[in-house]
């Protein structure tokens, strides 16, 4: 049995989780500053080493796709690429897909998905449900083969769609550099000595890299020094960590620039997975296989460091709940009673 | 001869081909006589204890063959046989 926790009178919550009680206008206003979680059944292994993850399923839409679906459609707005009475059409296996539905729909933007056929069925009806248009692609050719899809439908008719292509996007990266990387600092305090997270887009790792290092670009070396930045990739092209690319065999995304990491981590499948049966277990967390093998990542790199006797303050993403993933969770239109 | 559709990320093993024949009654067969064609491919699909690994899906006629005999599951020469990744790719 762990410690239970006191129960605070509420105006010291208040103080203490001011995001928790706040009032806002829309619910793009929800989205950004999550939590920051401990992984105390993890660190217990590293001592000397704390290992934390950034809650992004705690966004409005499910994960940390809302945060640059909704910086790439408001820098487009803004720019005059993405007009009223336009569609916006992008590639991707869900997440993204939910962010962009959710946001058009808040926001009155039509949203037309190209995806492989064998995405799970929740994510096609999550989608579906916010009014988005969904357009299959060939299963066999993954995302890779929703991007040339999509590509073509926009040469087909320029006027009718705006593209914002994720994976090319400078506003996907930035919104984690002004949004995910901050607020991380911010929450440890200044502490954070290592962060590692996995390439999809790349734009959560781009982003959020260059706010850590820039931040501490002058702290002592003593307290840390400039933040070590690392990338996790499945270890191999024929893998199971949905949203995950495996560079070497993949089209590279246009934002993916390597000189903003320190080094890439090779993740197996089952190392991943293995950690999100782990940590739903012993830390209640809940989540997808990408956020899995993040914390595996995080945890191998926590290890190294307690094994050589040092301090650190290691610090990944849960990108979205492990929910997200079951099968057969359908949405009852109609209730039967 | 069954025909197996190979996925882009596996189609090293096979000198770029998109489709195979191969000769087996059952997956399993099936599986052995890929991997001595083109060795290396089976321990993509199969783990350390010979079953399918969990992030894999075989079909047999856009039949899942988790719901089916498995590895044991029968094939036809006429049948296409898939190996798709559970997913794999940008978010």
């Amino acid at each position: 049995m762990g410690v239970v926790p006191s129960e605070a009178p509420a105006l010291a919550q208040l103080r203490a989780h001011p995001r928790r009680l706040r009032r806002v206008e829309g619910i793009t206003d929800l989205i950004g500053d999550t939590p920051l979680v401990r992984l105390n059944s993890l660190d217990k292994e590293t001592p000397g080493v704390e290992i934390w993850a950034k809650c992004e399923f705690a966004n409005p839409g499910g994960s940390v796709k809302d945060r640059p679906a909704l910086r790439m459609i408001t820098d487009a707005m803004k720019r005059g690429d993405l007009r009223p009475g336009m569609n916006l059409i992008d590639s991707t296996s869900g997440n993204t897909g939910i962010a962009y539905s959710m946001v058009g729909a808040a926001l009155g933007i039509k949203v037309s998905l190209v995806m492989p056929s064998n995405v799970t069925i929740p994510r096609k009806q999550v989608t579906e449900a916010y009014g988005t248009e969904i357009i299959y692609s060939d299963p066999m050719l993954g995302s890779d083969g929703a991007i040339v899809k999509v590509r073509e439908i926009v040469e087909a008719e320029p006027d009718r769609y705006y593209y914002p292509d994720q994976y090319s996007n400078a506003s996907n990266p930035l919104a984690h550099e002004r949004g995910t990387g901050p607020e991380i600092w911010a929450q440890t305090r200044g502490r954070v000595t290592h962060f590692v997270t996995g390439i999809g887009t790349s734009g959560t790792v781009m982003g959020t890299s260059r706010a850590l290092k820039a931040h501490s670009k002058d702290r002592d070396p003593a307290l840390g020094g400039v933040v070590r930045c690392m990338g996790m990739e499945p270890d191999d092209a024929f893998h199971g960590l949905e949203g995950l690319k495996h560079l070497a065999s993949s089209l590279v995304p246009g934002i993916y620039d390597a000189k903003v990491l320190d080094e890439t981590i090779f993740m197996p499948t089952d190392e991943g997975w293995d950690m999100s049966e782990r940590i739903a277990d012993q830390e209640g967390l809940l989540v997808g296989h990408s956020a899995g093998g993040n914390v595996a990542a995080a945890f191998r790199v926590a290890k190294a460091l307690a094994d050589e006797g040092k301090p650190g303050c290691v610090v990944t993403v849960l990108c979205d709940r492990g929910d997200r993933y079951f099968a057969p969770l359908e949405w009852e239109r109609n209730y039967l009673w | 001869m069954a025909t197996v559709r190979i996925p882009p990320p596996l189609r090293k093993y096979t000198g770029g081909a998109e489709d195979v024949e191969v000769q087996g009654g059952t997956v399993r067969e099936l599986l052995d006589a890929l991997e001595g064609a083109h060795p290396g491919i089976k321990e993509r699909i199969c783990d350390d204890s010979g079953a399918v690994r969990r992030f894999v899906n075989v079909f047999v006629a856009d039949e899942d063959i988790r719901f089916l005999d498995e590895l044991d599951t029968a094939v036809s020469d006429k049948d296409e046989v898939s190996i798709i990744p559970a997913i794999a790719g940008g978010r």
